[in-house]
């Protein structure tokens, strides 16, 4: 059948059975290949895309269940000549070794800025704490989403 | 089993509603108010009602007089911690696993038994106290008396009323052999100089002194007495579960002045939003329970064939697992028996878990025409993990149509389950539930839940679910 999701602000018609993780939908029927996939289980967030504005599992979540709701993927956040805050500082701080866990910490860590400019520590790591990296650059990480809040106290875009 | 839903008609599902519904405020009310049975006129059981409440105002202000002046006991100098024989920390060491005292005495990522920890009630937030040898904040000028006195009626040691969430209805059956080594061991812990927030609760109950009238009320000095015809182990198990492991804190019901219903022992009750179930003979999978399934559980957090400890019953678990095996043996033991109580079916006879035939509920066609809407949500996210064949099962993790939590009458664990995920500090298999509370709306977790509930039990339809989603959510986000 026929789902109308709503993606990175356009609305996007696709051919597939409601029950299809939206993970599949994005990559497999729509070309955005920035979220990954990983255990498929919900369990290491290689796959974390925004509903909402909250960072999600895509590859448990029904795309049929998300019709009308605001989907965001890290290609909404910018481009690799313009790219959004968080991914700049993700860059910024060489957060990426391998590189396919940041997608989906980017994604996640987006949703916290937007919710809170000035997280603690704590409150960065309890928030980032679903999402796993096996390169260990958990570090890297943690420094880029601290930049990345006061680059965006600075003036910086929250996103594009 | 196709006809099992049109013979559950609307009408019926409307009257559980309101059973389920008004079942706790009704049995509470009625419990220490009046004895009105349900035929009699409102008029009257609103003027008994009434004068029970002038009735308890007057007791607890009476009570609070009588009663709220409790001398201070004088401070000592902090115990070297070398006037302890090993031998007695550590026996205080398990038994303190088996009360769980660290859970409640610990702030998030704090140092433990420093306090700290917030304890939301229908009455306010409480804040745990420190329980480590400091002398400004904690327990350092603390003798072993005014210990026993806080654990048994309550009272500290400046002679301030201690709240109930300290669970004094249950510690006062402990001996003083086992205080005696629980002192010793939190005696022996590092000082932490670390004071408690101030309580924030509903006034006037910041007035400590009205602790008095709820003692007189509640407070049942009886100790444990044991049943000589009973072996030593239930015996154990039975000064255990009714004392030191407080299991009736959560597993029975409470009244409206959170006292627990001592009529109903282990009915089931709440707990941090989750259903803490009966461990009664009404226990919906008690047929499913044995002393050896409960030992295993509550040791190691996980059975196979029931799934995992969660909620606030993780930590149980997981101090459990540091408690004496030979105490939670005898806790498995008393607790069988009061699932299997005389008259029913015992599970003495049943032979081991592991050799239970195993019933697989597996609706999978009624299921999804009665929910296609759920049947959907499942396929996409449910299924990954759940389905025949999935990892879990292949990994040997209980399957669907083992879960209590999907038989019961009520709805809210499986609700818990959905909306916020699952954790637990018991073990490290994964994968654990992810939560969809982000994701999923109140209709499509309803429905997802009812899909579930028709094809892996056979038990009528959940009433009123979607209400009962939103409610758990709003619970969940202010509790």
């Amino acid at each position: 059948m026929t789902l109308r999701l709503q993606i990175n602000g356009a609305e996007r018609a696709v051919e597939a059975d409601p029950s299809t993780p939206l993970l599949y939908v994005l990559r497999n029927d729509l070309a955005l290949h920035g979220a990954k996939y990983g255990c498929g289980l919900g369990q290491c967030g290689a796959c974390t895309v925004q509903v909402d504005g909250r960072a999600v599992f895509s590859c448990v979540t029904p795309a049929g269940a998300l019709e009308g709701r605001a989907i965001r993927t890290v290609e909404g956040l910018g481009t690799a000549e313009r790219p959004g805050v968080v991914q700049q500082a993700f860059a910024e701080e060489q957060a990426a070794q391998c590189g396919y866990c940041i997608a989906g910490m980017i994604m996640r860590a987006q949703a916290l800025l937007d919710r809170n400019p000035s997280p603690s520590d704590d409150e960065i790591r309890a928030h980032m704490q679903p999402n796993l990296c096996r390169c260990g650059t958990h570090m890297r990480i943690l420094r880029a989403v601290r930049r990345a809040a006061e680059m965006m106290r600075a003036g910086g875009r929250a996103s594009r | 089993m196709t006809h099992r839903l049109p013979g559950f008609g609307l009408g019926r599902i409307r009257q559980l509603g309101v059973a389920l519904h008004h079942k706790d405020r009704h049995v509470s009310v009625k419990t220490i108010f009046s004895r009105r049975s349900p035929t009699q006129p409102r008029g009257i059981a609103w003027a008994r009602l009434a004068a029970a409440l002038v009735g308890l105002v007057l007791l607890s202000a009476i009570g609070a007089w009588a009663l709220s002046l409790r001398s201070e006991i004088a401070p000592i100098a902090r115990p070297a911690p070398d006037s302890f024989s090993s031998e007695q920390v550590q026996r205080g060491a398990r038994l303190a696993a088996v009360g769980d005292c660290v859970v409640c005495h610990t702030a998030e990522g704090g140092k433990p038994f420093a306090g700290g920890r917030a304890l939301a009630t229908p009455f306010g937030t409480l804040y745990a106290t420190n329980l480590t040898p400091d002398e400004r904040t904690g327990m350092g000028h603390w003798s072993l008396d005014a210990f026993r006195r806080a654990m048994r009626e309550g009272v500290a040691r400046n002679g301030e009323h201690l709240y109930p969430a300290l669970p004094y209805e249950h510690f006062h059956k402990i001996d003083d052999e086992d205080l005696a080594a629980i002192y010793a061991f939190l005696m022996t812990r590092g000082a932490v100089e670390q004071r408690a927030p101030r309580n924030e609760l509903i006034p006037p109950l910041g007035f400590r002194p009205l602790l008095a009238g709820w003692k007189m009320l509640f407070l049942r000095n009886e100790p444990f007495r044991p049943v000589p015809a009973r072996s030593a182990e239930w015996n154990r198990g039975g000064y255990l579960v009714e004392g030191l492991g407080h299991c009736g804190g959560c597993h029975t019901p409470r009244n409206v002045l959170g006292a627990e219903q001592w009529k109903t022992p282990f009915a089931g009750g709440l707990a941090e939003g989750w259903d803490a179930p009966a461990l009664d003979a009404t226990n919906p999978a008690a047929d499913r329970w044995n002393a050896d399934a409960l030992y295993r559980y509550l040791r190691e957090g996980a059975h196979p064939e029931h799934g995992v400890a969660v909620g606030p019953m993780g930590p149980v678990a997981h101090a459990l697992g540091q408690a004496a095996p030979e105490d939670v043996r005898a806790i498995a033991v008393y607790i069988d028996e009061r699932m299997h109580p005389a008259g029913a079916p015992s599970s003495a006879s049943l032979p081991p878990q592991h050799a239970l035939p195993r019933p697989i509920v597996e609706n999978i066609d009624l299921a999804a025409r009665v929910q296609p809407l759920g049947s959907t949500v499942f396929a996409g996210a449910c299924a990954g993990c759940h389905a025949t064949g999935a990892s879990m099962l292949r990994a040997g993790r209980a399957g669907m149509a083992d879960l209590t939590a999907l038989k019961s009458d009520s709805a809210r664990n499986a609700v818990m389950a959905i909306l916020s995920g699952l954790r637990t500090p018991t073990t490290d298999e994964r994968p654990l539930m992810p939560a969809y509370g982000d994701t999923l709306s109140d209709a499509q977790i309803a429905a997802v839940a009812a899909y579930a509930r028709a094809r892996y039990t056979e038990r009528p339809p959940w009433p009123d679910l979607e209400r009962t989603v939103a409610k758990v959510r709003k619970d969940r986000s202010s509790p």
